[in-house]
């Protein structure tokens, strides 16, 4: 990672390498667009060559437009990168949120969402869409921005690189792109969370450790000398995902030009790679670089110190050193050996521990701070996404247990699971660090509307109970009818006898959804308005001149 | 060597490895000594106000 100040007049050598990266991308997309040997990868390789194309331009217009002295400033946080990334963050959740919507009543009414003539819109290629737009979209842009933010300010530094993280941030946007109409195109290597093809790969290991490099550049430019806890959750998210991410894909082109490969496993440990990547991904991307948000903005927003700085640290090192191997749990009853599925099971069990105390840890911040519980809807929304942390903790280890995975398993149960996972913990603690984020890095007093953040919380906490209740009472009940049945041994029930059974529970779903996608909306308006900086709209009503006695909130 | 001499290998010594540096991490955890630097290190995030709003260095 090249330093990023120089005093002379030519472009500084952080942006000469970006342009020289972006060149390079253009004369392979270009090439790769002319001897495309399929449809799919012809229109991937034109994208990369445009996106390459307007990165040049952008890059030499900044280089015109800005005085040297005034580029990457040391003096002063880097925030333009904040304020774009809290933008894709919140564009990118309202789109995986809608399409989650479509899916769910695509499955609700499958004969009014059927269009034989538009294979994109097949349930098939928009649920990888839409499970890739929230985890890595609209959940990867919230990490990258609060980890900018976070190891700038406890650090005492100025993000380090230059040009660098602006490569990290639009080229990972473009990776969302390329995996996201990837998969409307049919082009997928079937792997859960890791569908995109060996070309987006490749390309999100170039981003990735290029913000593994940003990253680490600015910790060893700190001015602190200790290295503070958000951070060390930061790093262990951005190295083990590249770790992950690189051995789960190890795969073969069919061409260079063609958008299939062949990956380099096969069989039972093709699986047993594919879910250690699998449930890591949960643990170190959804798990590790939240607590991060969680042990920096709640500390920060309720001008408290974390309640036990020692019990962090033992979160952190047992959950690095037991979550990667639960992973064997998402293969109970298969090939895989019986005693690697019960290695798995048991450290599954064990998580409980390191979670609860992090969840402990997380909620006894509070202590001597309580009442911005009740006076602060942001604050409210934070700790609500611990206590998920907290439930969904407790709820994932009980499903890993063999006999519990035998009621569990395929069915909505673990629809539920992962919801109240990804709606009530790693959303509800995105959005109050885009809440957060928006009035510090706009440097507003407060945000334009509390009441409007009220609404936000409870329309989403209703629309997260009523999912997870349905899929709670539709995955039990499949699970039940499955396994049931009649006098003479034979199944009691038809298998569409236990999908018509779900229709009532997959209404509710689709309601909760809809409840959910409503309440990031009003967020969103929220957010522009107080980053417009409007005044907050029961300020205009309330006369400053005329004190008068407060209702309690 | 055989799968069975280096799976024994690793069970054996990747277990010790592994006790081995998480008994590390606790210690350091734990140690009565670095206690004020966890302490000044969990203000961190709320001491920062003090220090001025965007520039880290002035």
């Amino acid at each position: 990672m090249a330093a990023s100040v120089s005093g002379s007049q030519g472009p500084d050598s952080s942006t000469l390498m970006v342009g020289l990266v972006m060149i390079a991308v253009l004369i392979l997309g270009i090439s790769g667009a002319v001897n495309a040997a399929d449809w799919a990868f012809g229109v991937h390789a034109g994208m990369f060559a445009a996106a390459a194309a307007i990165a040049l331009a952008g890059l030499l217009f900044w280089h015109e437009q800005t005085d040297p002295p005034q580029r990457f400033d040391p003096k002063i946080y880097e925030e333009g990168i904040v304020k774009a990334g809290i933008a894709a963050t919140m564009f990118w959740g309202v789109a995986g949120f809608l399409v989650g919507l479509v899916i769910a009543l695509q499955l609700t009414w499958p004969n009014l969402f059927y269009f034989p003539d538009l294979g994109w819109t097949n349930f098939g290629r928009m649920r990888p869409l839409h499970t890739s737009a929230v985890v890595f979209a609209f959940g990867g842009n919230a990490l990258i921005v609060t980890s900018f933010y976070v190891v700038q300010r406890t650090c005492r530094t100025r993000l380090a690189g230059g040009m660098w993280p602006w490569f990290v941030f639009w080229g990972y946007q473009l990776f969302i792109v390329v995996a996201g109409t990837g998969y409307l195109m049919g082009v997928t290597q079937s792997k859960e969370y890791a569908e995109p093809e060996w070309y987006a790969d490749i390309w999100l290991t170039i981003v990735w450790v290029a913000y593994l490099c940003v990253f680490l550049a600015t910790i060893l430019r700190r001015k602190e000398k200790h290295i503070y806890v958000a951070n060390w959750f930061y790093l262990a998210f951005i190295v083990t995902i590249a770790l992950l991410h690189i051995v789960n894909n190890l795969s073969l082109p069919s061409s260079w030009a063609a958008s299939k490969s062949f990956s380099a496993f096969s069989g039972v440990q093709s699986a047993l790679i594919q879910w250690w990547y699998g449930h890591n991904a949960v643990g170190f991307f959804l798990t590790a670089g939240f607590l991060a948000i969680v042990y920096y903005f709640i500390p920060k927003r309720v001008e408290r110190p974390v309640w036990s700085y020692r019990l962090s640290i033992v979160h952190f090192w047992s959950l690095i050193f037991i979550y990667i191997w639960a992973g064997p749990h998402h293969l109970h009853y298969t090939a895989l050996p019986q005693w690697a599925q019960t290695l798995g099971m048991t450290f599954s069990i064990m998580l409980w521990m390191p979670s609860w105390g992090g969840m402990i840890n997380g909620l006894m911040t509070l202590s001597g701070a309580w009442d911005k519980l009740r006076t602060d809807p942001v604050v409210r929304m934070l700790v609500v996404s611990v206590a998920f942390y907290g439930m969904a903790t407790f709820e994932g280890p009980a499903m890993s247990v063999r006999e519990v995975n035998a009621l569990s398993h395929y069915t909505d149960w673990g629809i539920g699971h992962v919801h109240s996972g990804a709606l009530g913990w790693v959303g509800f603690v995105s959005f109050g660090a885009m809440y957060c984020l928006t009035q510090w890095v706009w440097k507003r007093e407060r945000l334009y509307s509390n009441a409007l953040v009220e609404w936000h919380f409870w329309i989403a906490t209703l629309g997260i109970v009523l999912y997870i209740t349905s899929m709670w009472v539709s995955g039990i009940m499949e699970g039940l009818m499955w396994r049931a049945y009649n006098e003479y041994g034979f199944l009691e029930y038809s298998f569409i006898e236990t999908v018509s059974a779900k229709h009532i529970s997959y209404v509710i779903r689709a309601l909760g959804g809809g409840l959910y996608l409503l309440g990031a909306l009003i967020m969103i308006y929220n957010l522009v308005r107080t980053a417009r900086g409007d005044v907050p709209a029961d300020e205009r009503r309330r006369k400053p001149s005329a004190p008068s006695l407060q209702p309690a909130k | 060597m055989t799968y069975e001499a280096w799976s024994q290998f690793a069970q054996t010594w990747g277990t010790v490895y592994f006790v081995a540096i998480f008994a590390g991490a606790l210690v350091y955890a734990l140690w009565p000594r670095n206690g004020r630097d966890f302490r000044r290190a969990a203000q961190l995030p709320i001491r920062e106000k003090e220090d001025g709003d965007d520039r880290p260095l002035a």
